[in-house]
Order: structure tokens, then sequence, then C-alpha cells
């Protein structure tokens, strides 16, 4: 396409996001139009305004110039690729990893990851969990065959060596839908922390998980049984109380509920 | 507002979302921007079905970029046509702008010259959009800050003439017509009696903001403020002449409590019902 329009268009979004940069010549005296200044203000103001909204732990960890100068940064690079603003940002929790003016806050790709999980676990696709009464008295053997598969809102990660889950729950979403931030004084625990985010009633909650929990999720999600899936649980935290974490997770609403009328169904092997 | 007189309506904003839902006024209707609804599922979808379930909606895209050098995105065309099914919205409409271009998104409503080459290309994708989502679509005339050269139609001409090859119909906002109009030099009054009144389908009314380092001498559409008194005087004399027709009050910044923003939609609603009554 090299069409005038084309030519235009090519121009014009070179210039708006990026205003130090070369712009045609037929768009030179556009440009110097103080009118011009509306849209690329527009532009970029929508662009940093959505990963402020989509990021609000990060924000509140580092404050709002700090988050604006390296969101306006990752803008220009990064550019929305889609419409659905609520959704903009995926690459912004690596991009906060190879930040230079990041390097001493280590911790923030693993805060902005949660920040992303919210997001993912709020637009994710309805279905039904499953029922904590729905697994109990099945014997042990056809609870080990069983394969359950994550609901499509929960999103789990460990994080190595940093208390992310802290972190990034002390400073999620205060103020709104009732939560609280934590002005605990208590001192962080400088050791490894990982999250599970799920939906089960509507509403985005989340709740600590440990390793092992993280590695029996992910086992569920390759869609290994839950025998195999205790093993990975095991293997990863020899101390892991298997009863209790399963406990836990039905209790989150971490799986996808089967239709209510293949209960029976649920406990036997494919044929 | 099929077939009762047309009647004023609010954006919609998350916030509002309870009020919104109890809110019982005669003839209230809703208008909000899909793209906050394109998702698999979640409360948002929930949110929308439930205002939908008590109140008309009218959707209003802003990404569709009909006036870019390509077709619109067909993923998003797609998801669009299916929140209408869902939704049955009492409108769809757009802008005469661009903001998707090679795969960047850039949110706002972008200017280009309006030649013949934009007024094949914009009326293919209306086609196409409409051919997609299985309805007339309204084309909203937009807001100017720049003086563009190389323009083979005035804006009006290139309106008209999309719809008459198109069978679109058109947006008219009030507000956009008084700040361009300022911006760029020409009569609000009479690019208001020109518009083709047989295609408006909706009118938008907003709050604009001088810009902070030009002052009055630019004007920006920036809805974050009440409809000013020389918008509602440009708006009673468009309904003098067309009649009565679906009227939006536009917010996206700034939200007001509620019923402030009620009461400026009543001021609408009332000066329908009397262009209602003088009609009749």
């Amino acid at each position: 396409m090299n069409t005038a329009l084309s030519r235009f268009q090519d121009g014009f979004v070179q210039a708006i996001l990026h205003p130090h940069g070369d712009v045609p010549d037929d768009l030179r005296a556009l440009v110097r139009q103080p009118g011009f200044a509306v849209y690329r203000n527009t532009v970029l103001k929508g662009c940093i305004d959505s990963l402020q909204a989509n990021y609000p732990a990060v924000l509140r960890l580092v404050g709002e110039d700090w988050f604006r100068a390296a969101a306006a940064i990752h803008v220009r690079a990064h550019p929305p690729r889609d419409a659905r603003l609520l959704l903009y940002g995926a690459d912004f929790p690596g991009f906060l990893s190879d930040f230079a003016p990041a390097a001493d806050l280590p911790y923030l790709r693993g805060v902005a990851m949660l920040d992303r999980f919210w997001t993912e676990s709020h637009v994710a696709a309805d279905a039904v969990t499953l029922a904590p009464a729905a697994l109990s008295g099945l014997p042990p053997e056809q609870l080990g065959e069983l394969v359950l598969t994550p609901h499509p809102a929960a999103r789990w990660a460990w994080f190595d060596d940093q208390p992310i889950y802290t972190l990034w729950q002390r400073n999620r979403g205060c103020g709104a839908e009732g939560v609280e931030c934590s002005e605990s004084g208590e001192e962080l625990v400088w050791t490894g922390e990982g999250a599970l985010l799920t939906r089960p009633a509507g509403a985005v909650t989340w709740t600590a998980l440990d390793a092992g929990g993280c590695a029996f999720l992910d086992a569920c999600a390759a869609g290994r049984p839950l025998a195999e899936a205790a093993d990975a649980a095991l293997a990863r935290q020899p101390a892991s109380d298997l009863a209790r974490l399963m406990a836990s997770l039905l209790d989150a609403g971490a799986f996808r509920g089967a239709p209510a009328c293949a209960d029976s169904t649920l406990t036997k092997e494919p044929a | 507002m099929s077939t009762a007189s047309p009647t004023a309506g609010l954006s919609l904003k998350p916030r509002y979302f309870d009020e919104a839902l109890a809110c019982a006024e005669p003839g209230l209707w809703f208008e909000v921007h899909p793209e906050n609804y394109l998702v698999a599922g979640g409360p948002r979808r929930a949110w929308l079905d439930a205002v939908r379930a008590r109140h008309p909606v009218s959707l209003h895209g802003v990404s569709l970029s009909l006036a870019a050098d390509a077709p619109p995105d067909a993923a998003h065309l797609e998801r669009l046509a299916g929140l209408a099914g869902r939704i049955e919205p009492v409108l769809v409409s757009e802008h005469l702008a661009w903001s998707d271009w090679r795969g960047a998104y850039l949110p706002d409503l972008l200017p280009f010259a309006r030649t013949n080459a934009a007024l094949l290309r914009i009326a293919g994708n209306i086609a196409i959009s409409q051919d997609a989502l299985a309805r007339r679509i309204a084309i909203e005339n937009p807001s100017h800050y720049l003086r563009i050269d190389g323009h083979a139609w005035d804006e009006i001409e290139f309106l008209n003439e999309l719809s008459r090859r198109t069978g679109c119909g058109l947006l008219l906002d009030v507000n956009n017509v008084y700040l361009s109009a300022r911006n760029l030099g020409y009569s609000a009054e009479a690019y208001i009696d020109a518009f083709p009144a047989d295609a408006v389908m909706e009118i938008h009314l907003a709050g604009h903001t001088p810009d902070p380092l030009l002052g009055q001498a630019l004007l920006v559409d920036s809805h974050d403020a009440p409809v000013a008194p020389a918008v509602w005087a440009l708006y009673e004399r468009l309904i003098a002449r067309i009649g009565p027709r679906p009227t939006l009050i536009e917010r996206d910044e700034q939200l007001p409590p509620f019923a402030e923003l009620l009461d400026e939609r009543k001021q609408a609603h009332a000066l329908l019902q009397v262009t209602n009554m003088a009609c009749a």
C-alpha cells in the first residue's frame, strides 16, 4: 500500500509516537500546528492511563511520577496492538525487568506479573467451578486417576527468593472494591512466595500458594492425573500436605467444574 | 426508541453501575464503548448484561478505524458482531476517523484529507462493517484541531455521500461541531443548518475544555465538563429544524455524581419533549 492516505497515516503515526524523530516533508507543516499536540497528548495519555489502571500495585510501589515516565517509554516502544485497552500491557512486566532505572527494584517484574494475572483472571471465560464436595467419598485410587482442569480464570506462579505475593497484596486494590491496602508494619520476610488468583463468585480473589501447590497446578494444567500432580508437588516440596492443598485449591475455585449431569463419569477412565 | 418518541440517554461508566441499574427515569437509555466489553467472560460482561436487561443500550465504537487505508480488523469486527448479537443494541455507531494502523492502536480519533480515494476506502469499510454486523450503523462527525491540505470534499457532503453509497446513518455530535468551527474558523450554525436531517440517527452532547496552553484559541473535545451553553443553543436550533432524535449526554472524565448527569440528561429530555409536541 503506497497511496497518499497510507503515506499520510505512516507519517502521522510516526509523528505521534516519536516527536523527535523524522517527519516526512509533506507532514512537517501539519505537525507544527498547535492542534497536532492534542492528538499526540491524547494518544499518549490514553495509553499511559491504561497501563496505570492495569498495574495498580506497581504504581503504588514506584509512585505516579516514576510510573508515568516509565510507561511513556514503554508506550512509544510498544504501542497497543488491540483497542481493548483493559488488556494493554501484556509485555510491561518484561519491560520492567529490563528497564535500567528499575535495576534496584528487582521485585517489580513479579509484582507486575500478579497485576497482569488479575487482569487475565478478570476477563477470562466463564465456567462452573468444581465444588469442594465434588470429590468427597472417592476412593484414593480413583482420585489419583482423575484429571482436573484449572478454571479459565485461575492464575498462579511461584517466585523464588522474593516475597512477591506479600508485596503485591499489600499494594493492590487500595480503596477499590472494599479491598484495604495493608500498611502493616510487619517486616517483609525475604523468602520465596507464590500466589493463586481465582474468580469463584464473579470477582477476582487471591490467596498464597506454596511451591508444591504451584507445581501441582502446573501438572493439572498439563493434563496430568492427580496422582502425577501429587508427585510433582512432593518433588518440588517434599513436605507438601496434599490433603490440605487439595482442600484449599477446591475452596478457592481453582478447578473447572464438570457439567452437573456428568458427575458419575468424572471418575471413570476413558474407554 | 423505535416507535416511541426519541428520548435522552447517558454514557455509562462502571462506577455508576448500581445507580444505573436501579434508575427508572422514563425513556432512559445508556451508551457504552463496546471495546470495554469485548472480553471472554467475567464481571464486565455480566454487568453489561444486567444493565441491558433493564434499559436499552447503544454501542458507540471508537476503534473500527473506518478511515484507515485498510479494511477493519476482522477479529475485532467478529467480536463486535458477537457483542451486538448478545446485547441487541438500539444502535451501533462509529466515527469518521482512524485509530488503528499497521497493527498499532492509537487511542484517539485521527484526521485525514477528504479525498475521492478516502471516500471509496471509507465507504468500503462501512459496507464491510454493516455486513459483518448485519445492521445499519451511524457515523459520527469528528472534532477538528488541524487545518489539513487536500480536502476535495466538504465534510457534510462527504458524510452525505457515505450515507448515500452505503445506506449508513449519521450521528451528529453538536459539541464536535461547535469546537471544530471555533478551532478552524467556520460557522457552527451554518454546519448545523446544512446537516442532512433524514440521516441523523442520534445526537451527542458533551463538554469541552480550552487547551491548557492556547486557551480559547484551541478547544479540546475532553468530555470532562457539563455541556456548554453555546452547545445547548446549537442543539435547540438543530432539533427545531430536524425534530427530536435520540440524544446522548456524553461524559468520560471528571465523572460527577450520577444525579448531576441525570439533571443534564433531563434538560435534553425536556427539550425533546417540547420539540416532540411542536412537531406532533
